[in-house]
């Protein structure tokens, strides 16, 4: 059997993890920060019952994802150890979390709301997001609808697909800022748990 | 109020991959009288974008609704992820009033404002408030009689439940469960079946969701279910389209078919296989195809 991970590796820094936070890696005001963000409020209520872990499917199957182990790091000002987290990744907003947590927390919407500051602030994102969202550009669909299946639709005897309005799509991308974000953005490997159990 | 004209709310992945759930929903619902009005212009409901900027994906979602908004018109949509992110968008911008400034702040841009106006539906609201069950049985001229299935909502149905809570029981859903049972099909319950089917993070990581799905097949199969039903096309992906996926990753065999709910009905109803595109179906369901 592999060894388990201590802290439920939610770091890519592990080593360093496990000796004491030091001062200068905390960010006091952290907390306030996610606190802004919509559905992300209540992060500084979270007593640490566990029962959003308990209740992850994915923290079923991998020590790699621990929800209630985010929510005390943000109340700690660990930010360096979630922003660019590749564990984030893994939440499938199944949103269990959320209707089981005693406290209020929107444990989904704060990672969430993590997932979006990494993106911002290291300008990287998952390739299958970055395909995504320049597909919505390109198209107003996140898949580039190839000639033929609009063909089929034809022979299925399903009426034409609407024409999406790509101005009023890019305007929305350019006017929130994200256009360039998404231009800029490096995009990072898949997240890897093999043997995780 | 009931109604029975919709702005019908297609989305990415049907069109992408799911003929045989849009082609059997569209002649179920055309036989109930319903009628689905195509919606022009719309854009990806911002599911896979709120990952990426919340405030993006609220607009992109909002700019839907202000398009139902402008014929005062309920949509309606097969796909859970759309029900889930046009629905969050609607409650979330009526309730929170600086946020819905924002949005209307990037709307503006376009010549659009939300206003809140109108409601979103999934197929199953619509089937069960507009349509409703005692109505729906009159159209059940097939029954099939002898047909153990299980039922798989899916996620964005059930939670938040401060979302979408008043229309399911979000610990253990009956409404769909209602749905099946009308067809003449018999449906069982099985261990953990408000479990998520993992395929929102399969572009991710794989092992994860093929981990939970195989998890979810072997309990369908326990409870002695002949085909698995959903009502979400991603679902639908993860438990038909992977599956000999997962079968050969665990080495283990299901033989699960797993059928759109509209073919369900629509067997029902009297449609043949072949309308409803069964064979289509990635797991063959050869008890309705032979």
């Amino acid at each position: 059997m592999p060894e388990r991970k201590k802290m439920g590796n939610i770091s890519k820094h592990q080593e360093e993890d496990s000796k004491p936070a030091k001062t200068k890696r905390i960010d006091p005001k952290f907390k306030y920060e996610i606190m802004r963000m919509p559905g992300a409020e209540k992060v500084h209520l979270c007593f640490q019952c566990g029962t959003c872990t308990a209740d992850c499917v994915v923290a079923r199957f991998t020590d790699f994802y621990r929800p209630r182990k985010i929510a005390r790091i943000i109340q700690l000002g660990l930010k360096d150890r979630l922003i660019g987290n590749e564990a984030l990744w893994l939440c499938t907003t199944c949103h269990t979390c959320i209707d089981h947590c005693p406290q209020g927390v929107e444990v989904s919407s704060i990672i969430r709301a993590l997932r979006n500051i990494s993106v911002k602030t290291l300008d990287t994102m998952p390739s299958v997001f970055k395909i995504f969202a320049s597909n919505i550009l390109k198209s107003g669909y996140i898949y580039l609808m190839p000639e033929s299946r609009l063909k089929k639709r034809e022979e299925q005897g399903l009426p034409p697909l609407p024409k999406p309005n790509l101005k009023d799509v890019a305007k929305l991308f350019h006017v929130t800022g994200f256009a360039g974000t998404l231009e800029k953005s490096r995009t990072t490997e898949n997240v890897k748990t093999e043997g995780a159990n | 109020m009931a109604e029975t004209r919709f702005l019908f709310f297609l989305g990415c992945l049907i069109p992408y991959r799911l003929a045989s759930y849009e082609v059997s929903a569209r002649k179920v619902l055309g036989k109930l009288g319903v009628e689905l009005v195509e919606m022009p212009e719309f854009n990806c409901c911002g599911f896979p974008v709120a990952s990426l900027d919340y405030e993006l994906a609220l607009s992109l979602a909002a700019r839907n609704l202000c398009l139902a908004e402008q014929q005062n018109m309920t949509i309606l949509t097969l796909c859970n992820g759309c029900f889930g992110t046009l629905n969050e968008a609607n409650v979330v911008l009526k309730e929170d009033r600086a946020l819905r400034d924002k949005i209307n702040y990037n709307l503006q841009q376009i010549g659009m404002e939300f206003k809140g106006t109108i409601r979103v539906k999934h197929l199953v609201h619509v089937l069960t408030e507009d349509i409703g069950i005692e109505k729906l049985k009159e159209f059940v001229m097939n029954p099939l009689k002898g047909l153990r299935v299980g039922q798989h909502t899916g996620c964005h149905l059930l939670r938040p439940v401060k979302h979408v809570g008043h229309l399911d029981n979000s610990e253990d859903p009956v409404v769909l469960k209602k749905l099946i049972n009308i067809t003449g099909a018999e449906c069982l319950d099985y261990q953990d079946e408000t479990e998520c089917c993992g395929n929102t993070v399969i572009g991710i990581n794989e092992e994860i969701p093929f981990k939970i799905s195989k998890e979810k097949l072997e309990h369908v199969k326990t409870s002695g279910a002949q085909a698995l039903v959903t009502v979400c096309p991603s679902c639908h992906m993860m438990y038909d389209f992977n599956q000999p996926r997962i079968e050969k990753a665990f080495n283990v065999s299901f033989n699960l078919p797993v059928l759109h709910y509209t073919q369900l009905l629509g067997l029902a109803m009297g449609f043949k296989p072949e309308d409803l595109m069964l064979g289509e179906n990635r797991v063959k369901p050869t008890f309705f195809l032979s």
